[in-house]
């Protein structure tokens, strides 16, 4: 069979970072093509590079598909040859219907006036196709997230797919709804349209793939095949974490104490759908000059975790009991939790993390003004004084600390959040994705704050979707899956194939 | 936690330029430029009608309730809020004086008291929807605008209520007496207006030595002298001119102490820098321990009572309160918060802009009115410099 898609020699830069150096794929018509590897090793980058949102010229390299090469400068120029990509969050409107969202920017329309009798006939003729019983009117909203998956398909197939991508397709589904979509995968394998299967669940992968491509820090690592025999899942592992560990983590001897932090029993509920559990009875602990890493995959539960003790900012029904320093505190709202010695430096650092609009002085001391005002009064020149100091011991590259914080580099804007925490004099920081969309050099600099907050011997709690991360800067590493902590690894024997087997496992129960 | 003082911190010394300066601060000076640029085109076109005593007094007098206002007003837009109640509340409140003191028999002072506590009510009761149930603010307040518009209505049952005690009636229409008893110029206005040039000056220069002293970006000297010049020129200037007719009107000293407040609050107190971190962005103020819930709430609570006292001052300035008072006048406080630079989506917004927009609103309605111009143009050309301002606004931040 000759091939549909062929990706030569991609390589794509943002700034201060490869994401994708000379990566090759090639995916032959009517097969299923899975695209794995940890997280930022590029896979989400090579497909929109595919698809046009990175149009051509921003990437070098050659994509050839249905034997010509193509420059594609947008979504539109992808999908008009039928390459269909399904991304992992849903791009459907809620409260529009499915024959709606199915046509939506393509609707069945004479003259601007929408035919609905032929959008209902022809969504019905889609909607078997995927499998789905749901009348065409009905709302999205009312459907769950396997079915609206379903619908994702089925608004690809109204499109005319020839190749279809799926991010992620069943991080979010349950088993039933995870082997329908994939037996619908195999069906159209069988009428000759080719998949492209991102996935990080290695069984499912092992189930329908024919080829699996391994990618690993922007490069690829192989290309297996899985049509003659079986690819066992510690042989994807290997592929996908076979690197050397290099010198990239500061060099730090741990002088770890008594234990000061204790959580127990933590549940926490989703916030609008109150019977799920999105945190479940979560035990853990850290000691004094210790850093602890809680691994796991997107979605299990990490960010959801501390958010939820971190001032209940995060879902409702939570409960559980917090102690520190052998006192059971009270972190009910944010700031009794800050004045508690907790400070939660957010994933999400331009949404949750920063006042982007104002100065790196202002953004500092929001967290603790007290430290700098008398009577609700600021002191100008003390506050000047402080970001003037942690510009210059956190090494913010900026010409003052006037800058406005959204004129930095991902860099400088982690390290502002950083001294915000800092400065609020914590005894336990709870970092999430603290090195997120950052370079290296950036990283290390964040890597030495860490190692000497945990020297100062207060606790760091550090989640992180890089477990190399975790591995280089960790003295302990916690593993969560879908809500609950499965496992706790000491650094000495912790790998990431321990990991990645300890979430396998627990993901397939 | 850090124990070295400032001047031990190295930072680069900055020399700032002329034009570099002017550039980066264009904003802040444009504003003040514009309403400068305007009196002189309207005192030009009226052959010098707008800039006499009379006519001063005139417009300070018209537009202290909309300045007021705008103070209240720019601390919601900053929070990220509107507020479109605000007519409908001086109104009301005007209504509730008049019932109070003409029917009711009470005491002005009683009355004031409880008239301002009385707006700082209705603005907590539109504050707990906004603050606590977020129902969005352009919602609950277009709903309190109808309610009090209609409370207004009934509590003077349609009619117009007074006159007022002469007491309360000085609170718009009264002078500051003058002490040093001159004949036909007061004295007093003069030294007020001489005084406060002092303390203004005294605290720039204080200000600079400590930016100066802390190596902070500072405006070059000579247009530091020449701003500093121009502002006491014009405050003795002004003074001067009032003292020609009858002095200070009470209301002016109100509005200017009110204004020095806000300022004073939005710049340097942690009230002030919490809600321009709540209105540039809720979540991170929320996960920095700010209570964002109450501080809403609070600006609300304060809108209300800036409003009620607002709606004291035209009650006492008509010296009658009728069902229609306060008509409209979100609109124009609301215009003056964006035409001095405040943005529609929350946390930018100084109160210095504010009171200039309401002053550029102000001075265009008094000078067209001096020139003949109807209400039915003037509302035209409002309407085109709202938007020719802020759309300039817009401009400028996408550079």
């Amino acid at each position: 069979m000759n091939a549909i898609l062929e990706m030569r020699g991609i390589t794509k830069t943002f700034p201060g970072v490869k994401a994708l150096d000379n990566v090759n794929i090639t995916v032959k018509a009517g097969e299923i093509h899975a695209l794995v590897g940890e997280n930022g090793a590029g896979k989400s980058t090579l497909m929109k590079v595919l698809s046009g949102v990175y149009p051509h010229g921003s990437y070098s390299g050659e994509i050839r598909y249905d034997g010509e090469e193509r420059r594609f400068s947008g979504i539109a120029d992808s999908e008009k040859l039928g390459i269909i990509i399904i991304h992992q969050e849903l791009a459907l409107v809620p409260l529009l219907s499915i024959a709606e969202n199915i046509f939506l920017g393509n609707e069945q329309a004479k003259y601007g006036v929408i035919d609905w009798s032929v959008a209902f006939a022809r969504t019905k003729e889609l909607l078997r196709l995927v499998g789905l019983k749901e009348s065409p009117d009905e709302l999205i909203t009312n459907l769950g997230v396997g079915k609206q998956q379903l619908v994702e398909i089925a608004k690809a197939l109204s499109k005319k797919v020839k190749l279809l991508i799926l991010d992620e397709p069943t991080a979010s589904l349950n088993e039933k709804d995870s082997d329908a979509l994939l037996n619908l995968l195999l069906r159209f394998k069988e009428q000759g349209i080719s998949s492209i299967l991102i996935s990080h669940k290695l069984n499912e992968i092992s189930k329908v793939a024919d080829f699996i491509t391994v990618l690993r820090d922007g490069g690829t690592v192989e290309t297996l095949d899985c049509r003659a025999e079986a690819v066992s899942e510690d042989r994807i592992i290997r592929g996908m974490v076979g690197r050397t560990m290099e010198d990239r983590y500061p060099k730090r001897e741990p002088k770890i104490g008594e234990t000061i932090f204790q959580v127990e029993n933590w549940s926490a509920y989703h916030p609008l759908h109150n019977h799920v559990q999105v945190v479940k009875n979560v035990n853990l602990n850290i000691r004094r000059g210790e850093i602890v890493g809680i691994a796991g995959l997107m979605g299990a539960g990490r960010t959801e975790f501390a958010m939820s003790l971190f001032g209940r900012s995060y879902g409702q029904n939570i409960s559980g009991r917090v102690t520190l320093h052998g006192k059971e505190i009270d972190v009910g709202t944010v700031e009794k939790a800050v004045s508690n010695g907790i400070a939660y430096a957010t994933e999400d650092r331009k949404t949750y993390g920063l006042v982007l609009a104002e100065d790196i002085r202002k953004n500092v001391t929001l967290a603790n003004l007290e430290g700098v005002s008398k009577r609700f009064v600021i002191d100008e020149i003390q506050e000047l004084a402080v970001a003037n100091d942690y510009r210059a011991k956190m090494r913010i590259r900026s010409p003052s600390v006037f800058q406005e914080t959204v004129n930095l580099s991902g860099g400088n804007q982690q390290k502002v959040v950083l001294s915000k925490w800092l400065f609020s004099d914590p005894e336990i920081l709870i970092l999430d994705e603290p090195t997120r969309g950052i370079d290296v050099g950036a990283k290390y600099e964040i890597y030495t704050i860490i190692n000497r907050l945990a020297d100062a011997g207060k606790g760091v709690l550090m989640i992180s979707s890089e477990m190399p991360e975790l591995l280089g800067m960790c003295d302990r590493i916690y593993v969560m899956n879908e809500g609950s902590l499965i496992a706790e690894l000491d650094i000495a024997e912790a790998s990431q194939e321990k990991i990645m087997h300890a979430i396998v496992k627990s993901g397939r129960r | 936690m850090d124990t070295r003082t400032a001047d031990e911190i190295q930072v680069p010394q900055q020399k700032a330029s002329w034009t570099a300066f002017v550039k980066t601060h264009f904003r802040d000076y444009g504003m003040l430029l514009s309403l400068l640029v305007i009196m002189l085109f309207f005192q030009v076109v009226t052959d010098g009608t707008l800039l006499r005593p009379l006519n001063l007094t005139n417009l300070v007098l018209q537009n202290s309730y909309i300045v007021i206002m705008a103070l209240g007003m720019l601390l919601v837009i900053v929070a990220g809020h509107i507020d479109l109640s605000v007519g409908s509340i001086v109104g009301f409140v005007g209504g509730l004086a008049a019932m109070m003191m003409v029917r009711w028999g009470f005491d002005p002072v009683t009355t004031t008291i409880a008239c301002l506590i009385v707006g700082g009510m209705i603005g907590a009761a539109q504050g707990y929807w906004v603050a606590y149930f977020k129902v969005p603010s352009f919602i609950v307040t277009l709903a309190g605008m109808l309610v009090f518009k209609g409370l207004t209505l009934a509590l003077l049952g349609g009619m117009s209520v007074g006159p007022f005690p002469v007491v309360f009636q000085r609170l718009s229409s009264g002078f500051i007496p003058d002490v040093f008893g001159g004949q036909g110029f007061n004295y007093t206005a003069l030294f007020l207006g001489a005084a406060s040039v002092a303390v203004i000056i005294y605290f720039s220069f204080r200000s600079r030595a400590n930016q100066l002293k802390h190596a902070v970006e500072t405006a070059p000297f000579g247009l530091f002298a020449f701003k500093n010049v121009l502002l006491a020129l014009l405050v003795v200037a002004f003074c001067y001119l009032m003292a020609t007719y009858r002095g200070l009107p009470n209301v002016l000293v109100i509005m200017a102490v009110l204004i020095a407040l806000y300022a004073f609050v939005t710049n340097r107190t942690t009230i002030g820098r919490r809600i321009y971190a709540l209105g540039g962005n809720e979540k991170a103020a929320k996960l920095s321990g700010i209570k964002t819930e109450r501080l809403t709430f609070l600006t609300f609570v304060n809108m209300g009572v800036l409003a009620g006292l607002a709606g004291l001052i035209f009650a006492a300035r008509l010296n009658t309160a009728t069902p229609k008072a306060g008509l409209g006048f979100e609109l124009d406080v609301i215009a003056a918060v964006f035409i001095g630079g405040a943005s529609a989506t929350g946390g930018v917004g100084k109160v210095t802009g504010a009171v200039i927009g309401a002053f550029v609103m102000g001075v265009m309605n008094n000078g067209m009115s001096i020139l003949g111009i109807g209400i039915d143009y003037q509302q035209v050309i409002k309407g085109l410099v709202l938007l020719a301002a802020v759309s300039l606004d817009v401009y400028n931040r996408k550079k």
